[in-house]
């Protein structure tokens, strides 16, 4: 079995990403999406520090310490860009208006619930930053993990045992096995994309039943 | 005559007391007003609870206020970063408390506060541990939680423009927490690249009216071109 590796997960996600659409990326594999959006294919990219319109990173010597990103990293404002104050770019999140988000995660549920914030250890320094607001106010929620934990447990699990980040949220997941689609009754399998493995194989790797996918 | 420009950031925080509540703008160094905060440092106010997206970097600005023991409770979304370390040692050690708040729900509780409302509903942390204890309600088929507003004694924000009555125009995303924490709180002093006289900033392109500022000090920060 050859599983894909992060550029190509992040790829296959964003031949999902129609065009027109307002994407928010998270921090990590996410933020990779950006680089395989199709040409033909106009996103505008939100980042919630206060831009729509983010473009890509800036040529050396050209940073503006007034210019960042989410991951606090410079950036670059396309034509077409606005900034905008928290409160506005959170509404954005809130209100429905972003169509898809993409998360990174620590597990999957079911149910569609994510938890992709806190490890749950005692001692941890918690931070949650804008994961909450992305998951309970965006559109649809796109989830890109590796399917299995460094010790081969499934990261699609019945119920999360980390803390989560939100409920019955997450409407895809992107790992490098397989592209997953959460429904009301349960979880579709829309493609397998690691080469060599077939339907049983990854059904034994997944710590929940898969379907095969209804007719899109 | 209004007047609102003040000569020193020294004048502009002398009063600011100890236990006072102090929102700091910036997202990251974006919008952080590096200047006002060495000053709060240098001023001496201890017992602080504040307000900030993060609970500071490496040793400078809010790092440093934190660093020097000044601030009982912080109020942030994420303090955790790789060079958070005076964040994470007195945290540790029990000696700062935290409130951890989702990023869009510490923007709304400000906003909130600016704007009179009195509490809202949001879905954001809905079943997560993050809104243990708080009530809920089901509205419309979806649960949402209930938040208060966050007020504040004093704002310390870094705008790009301002004029003697206050009013700020910003740079790019150093805009950030700047117009909400500006509302929200009891004096908000400013820290500005450059004041104009009145007329000079195009009403159309002023995002933080006067009304909302108390005290505006110019100062020349450096800044990365272009």
């Amino acid at each position: 079995m050859k599983k894909l590796d992060r550029h190509q997960i992040a790829a296959r996600v964003a031949r999902d990403i129609p065009d027109g659409a307002y994407v928010n990326l998270g921090i990590g594999l996410p933020t990779l999406v950006a680089n395989h959006i199709p040409k033909d294919r106009e996103i505008v990219l939100h980042s919630e520090n206060g831009i729509l319109g983010l473009g890509p990173k800036p040529a050396a010597g050209t940073e503006d310490e007034d210019l960042i990103d989410a991951g606090k990293t410079p950036a670059t404002a396309l034509p077409g860009a606005s900034y905008f104050h928290h409160a506005d770019s959170f509404g954005m999140i809130r209100g429905g208006h972003i169509d898809i988000c993409v998360l990174g995660a620590f597990q999957v549920a079911a149910n569609g619930d994510i938890a992709n914030w806190h490890t749950g250890e005692a001692d941890a320094i918690p931070a949650v930053g804008g994961a909450m607001d992305l998951a309970a106010g965006a559109k649809q929620v796109f989830v890109t993990m590796e399917h299995l934990t460094k010790k081969g447990e499934s990261k699609i699990v019945e119920r999360c045992s980390y803390p989560l980040t939100g409920v019955r949220c997450v409407t895809r997941i992107y790992t490098d096995l397989a592209v997953i689609e959460v429904k009301a009754d349960g979880l579709y399998l829309v493609e397998i994309v690691a080469e060599g493995l077939s339907f049983d194989e990854l059904q034994r790797l997944n710590g929940v039943p898969l379907k095969y996918r209804a007719a899109a | 005559m209004i007047d609102k420009i003040f000569a020193t950031p020294e004048a502009a925080l002398a009063d600011v007391p100890d236990g006072a509540t102090v929102m700091i703008g910036g997202f990251g160094n974006a919008g952080m007003p590096s200047e006002l905060i060495d000053c709060l440092i240098a001023q001496g106010a201890k017992e602080l609870t504040v307000i900030n997206n993060n609970a500071g970097n490496a040793d400078a600005g809010l790092a440093a206020l934190i660093g020097a023991g000044r601030v009982r409770k912080i109020l942030c979304s994420f303090p955790r970063q790789a060079d958070s370390w005076h964040f994470d040692k007195l945290y540790r050690a029990g000696k700062l408390e935290l409130e951890l708040v989702p990023q869009g729900t510490l923007a709304e509780r400000i906003r909130a506060a600016g704007a009179g409302i009195g509490g809202f509903f949001t879905p954001t942390a809905f079943g997560t541990r993050l809104a243990e204890g708080k009530e809920t309600r089901h509205i419309n088929g979806r649960d949402y939680v209930l938040e208060h507003p966050i007020h504040a004694d004093y704002a310390l924000i870094k705008a790009d423009r301002a004029d003697r009555w206050g009013n700020l125009s910003y740079r790019k995303t150093a805009r950030n927490f700047g117009p909400i924490m500006a509302a929200a709180a009891k004096c908000t002093v400013a820290q500005v690249r450059e004041t104009v006289e009145l007329g000079e900033l195009d009403p159309e392109s002023v995002v933080t009216p006067g009304i909302f500022v108390k005290r505006v000090v110019r100062l020349a920060t450096l800044r990365k071109a272009p």
